[in-house]
């Protein structure tokens, strides 16, 4: 009978299905695999709280969980590496109070699902005192209910999606949110550029690439400039020509690309060859060490707007990126590592402050964080938790990103632009 | 009359001893890292199991599940968000009204994601081969776009402020009417015809099965299962994001019920629970999990190709090897019974209990 099950519809799990039962297996076998099976599942799942319950008063706590696998892995891990630096730093220092700081890093492999599953694993089974988030902004999402219903501070170091934080007063971020870096590209073409007219070419099913295009385009405008054409794409586009030749003829003074670094590159590639002289604007999106390997000399004259730049002379960056390149094997940190690293930092400055690692006095002292001088610039968490900080605009020339200016958030018409029209920042390209 | 008694009695028992743990689950007497593990592998019994009514019992090929699931959960979310809520407040906003909008938004979800189903099934399921393959991932992977750019429900940014309805009831309550429902349906003349789709779709046509049909409402019954799992998803974390139905999703459900056994349903619930488990018991070994997840994998693909459960379930090994001993100690027999029994293959005994 079992032979006969194979039908041909069934050809992708045929092998499956015709594959002989194996009796070569005795029942006891059979039954003892399956127990041992069943009895490691649950042991290991037993053995974790036992280990972990007893609260240490001479520890802290604090969780971390990202996307340390996956799509986004880099984004993920990078930030795991800014968490755990500031911790070894403060450990080094002596600990917060003489308190050591441990952190506990979950992986939640890019699923948001996974990603509440582990803060609530963070938060019922080690009673971490405070959790930070990193990766995308839809696992902090996922995972920020779960802080705010155990009252739990949570600080997203890179969610730049403005509902983030409208989740609850737990809720905190460490990035400036993307409606802000529409503004600051619009105003350094204006204001800098001297740009009278600006393309826009966008990946109109990324809400990372919208959001930043409308902010952009509204302030442009604003500003007394004027759009003159506005070209789309997908992330799976190759070929960017038709859109480019159309931008061509337009003939901005610049054009606005807030997209991935993969089709950036691409993009700015197929833009030389058919002559397009102007100077390319985009987003953090673009920062990636692969963007070059894409790219080449094509991108050379392009100005991006990112959260902080390696190459800002000013002291507490380069010993923050000499110190990192020392710890990580020569690695460059990315802004992924160095919001992390702020987010970890504003967060002990927080308990050092409440003197407590109780979840609502720590919320205040969180809350109340003014003027932190962070990697990522001088921090302020506003009413709507928030960070206020500066962006920076870097200009791409031979595999460098040189420091051009620091723009100032001067309104918090940005910080608090409503979410239906600020769309987060979304995943890199697969 | 006594047999209506004795199902209201099992049903009572059944939904007392859930409403038990529903307590102890809610007065935080275990860890809520534990319920959520719990409820959790109660999710994926429900859309294990309906998937093996077409994937196990049927023998159709399907690789689109998370799709059906997403239009479940996406639209009794948009109803709980737009109707649901002012539903449960004008019934006094206690634990009642918030039943009474669960179980409409679960009706709704099933709904929605059944009607998905009759849409992709009736001109896929005409055919033969693996156009239903074809066909579901496409589906799978549709959805997951569509979701991606209709900003009433949250587009990429994903779907916030779902009202959060979990229990250990609800969502127990669902699994269990799952598999009551598929075993009610593969033990009944219904259940007769699909398996016979699944030996043979050309016999059985030649004996009067109408295959298409009874294809089409076997996909029908299973997509609108899944819905309501994701409806129970949804409501789960209050927040749903398309990355959470992409593609992989429905291959961590057909792992399910391969891992269980093809065609068993006490092997698809057991799937479920061991691969809802498996990533957070193996968390302990960090960089090797995935290693370890998929090796566990191919041993037993390699030791168990049917499944843990599949072809032989285990309750039909017991009650052959019962019988078999049974036989053995009328007859007399002074040799070990055990090994007439243990190489015995069951489906060879007389048919007197029906496969399960």
């Amino acid at each position: 009978m079992a032979s006969n099950k194979s039908t041909p519809q069934l050809s992708v799990l045929s092998p499956i299905i015709t594959a002989s039962r194996s009796r070569s297996l005795t029942r006891k076998f059979r039954a003892g695999l399956i127990l041992w099976l069943v009895i490691t599942f649950f042991s290991a799942c037993e053995r974790q709280p036992s280990s972990s319950n007893q609260p240490d008063r001479s520890l802290i706590k604090i969780g971390y969980y990202g996307d340390l696998s996956g799509p986004t892995f880099n984004f993920g891990e990078s930030a795991k590496n800014g968490v755990l630096m500031a911790a070894e730093d403060i450990n080094q220092a002596g600990g917060i109070n003489g308190r050591r700081v441990d952190v506990v890093i979950e992986d939640d492999q890019g699923s948001p699902e996974r990603a509440a599953t582990r803060a609530s694993k963070l938060i019922d089974q080690d009673k971490v005192i405070a959790v930070i988030a990193g990766g995308t902004s839809g696992n902090s999402r996922a995972g920020a209910p779960k802080a705010q219903v155990a009252n739990i501070p949570l600080i997203a170091p890179s969610a730049t999606d403005p509902a983030v934080t409208q989740i609850g007063d737990y809720v905190f971020r460490a990035c400036f949110i993307d409606a802000f870096q529409g503004e600051v590209m619009a105003k350094f073409a204006v204001n800098t550029l001297k740009a009278r007219k600006a393309a826009i070419l966008l990946d109109f099913n990324s809400p990372y690439s919208r959001g930043l295009s409308d902010f952009f385009e509204l302030s442009f405008t604003r500003l007394g400039g004027q759009i003159v054409d506005k070209q789309l794409y997908t992330i799976s586009d190759g070929d960017y020509r038709g859109q480019l030749n159309s931008i061509r003829l337009a003939a901005p003074d610049v054009i606005y690309i807030p997209g991935y670094y993969g089709n950036v590159a691409l993009i700015a590639k197929q833009a030389r060859k058919i002559g397009i002289t102007q100077p390319l604007l985009g987003g953090d999106g673009w920062d990636a060490p692969e963007l070059w390997d894409l790219g080449g000399d094509s991108l050379n004259g392009s100005y991006i707007s990112n959260h902080y730049s390696a190459d800002d002379p000013s002291p507490p960056i380069q010993t923050f990126v000499r110190e990192y390149k020392q710890r990580y094997g020569n690695l460059l940190p990315d802004a992924h590592a160095a919001l992390a690293y702020d987010a970890m930092r504003v967060l002990i400055d927080a308990i050092q402050r409440a003197g407590t690692t109780e979840g609502p006095k720590l919320r205040e002292a969180l809350a109340q964080t003014k003027s932190f001088p962070g990697v990522t610039g001088i921090i302020t968490i506003n009413e709507e938790r928030n960070a206020i900080k500066p962006a920076v605009v870097l200009q791409l020339q031979d595999r460098k990103y040189i420091y051009q200016e620091t723009i100032q958030p001067e309104t918090t018409a940005a910080a608090g632009a409503s979410p239906t029209t600020a769309p987060n920042r979304a995943k890199k390209p697969k | 009359m006594s047999r209506y008694l004795r199902t209201l009695i099992i049903v009572l028992i059944v939904l007392g001893v859930l409403y038990g743990v529903d307590i102890v689950f809610h007065g935080r007497l275990i860890s809520p890292y534990f319920a959520r593990i719990a409820m959790l592998s109660g999710i994926a019994i429900t859309l294990a199991v309906s998937l093996n009514l077409i994937n196990g019992f049927t023998g159709q090929f399907s690789i689109g599940h998370a799709g059906f699931m997403a239009v479940g959960a996406y639209s009794s979310a948009y109803f709980s968000v737009n109707y649901g809520v002012r539903l449960a407040e004008s019934l006094g906003g206690g634990s009642l009204g918030w039943m009474v909008s669960l179980f409409l938004a679960t009706i709704v979800g099933a709904v929605c994601a059944g009607f998905a189903g009759l849409v992709v099934g009736v001109p896929s399921l005409r055919l033969k081969g693996d156009y239903l393959a074809i066909v579901t991932l496409g589906f799978g992977q549709i959805i997951v776009v569509f979701l991606n750019n209709i900003e009433a429900v949250g587009g990429a940014r994903g779907y916030s402020g779902i009202p959060i309805v979990k229990s250990f009831f609800w969502i127990f309550l669902i699994a269990i009417l799952t598999i009551v429902v598929v075993y009610n349906i593969v033990h009944s003349a219904f259940g007769r015809a699909l398996i016979s789709i699944r030996e043979d779709e050309l016999a059985a046509e030649a004996m009067g099965v109408n295959t298409t049909r009874y294809k089409v409402m076997a996909f029908v019954i299973s997509s609108a299962m899944a819905g309501a799992g994701g409806v129970l998803l949804a409501h789960f974390d209050g927040y749903l994001n398309p990355k959470s139905f992409e593609f992989i999703k429905s291959f961590e459900i057909l792992i399910m019920i391969i891992l269980g056994g093809l065609g068993s349903i006490v092997g698809s619930v057991l799937g479920a629970i061991v691969l809802t488990i498996l990533p957070e018991a193996l968390r302990g070994f960090a960089e090797y999990r995935m290693v370890i997840y998929s090796l566990l994998l191919i041993i037993l693909m390699i030791t168990r190709p049917q499944g843990l459960l599949g072809g032989n379930n285990a309750l039909k090994i017991w009650r052959a090897r019962r019988r078999a001993r049974s036989a053995a100690a009328k007859a007399q027999i002074v040799d070990a019974p055990a090994e007439s029994s243990s190489d015995r293959n069951p489906t060879e005994n007389p048919p007197g209990k029906e496969h399960a």
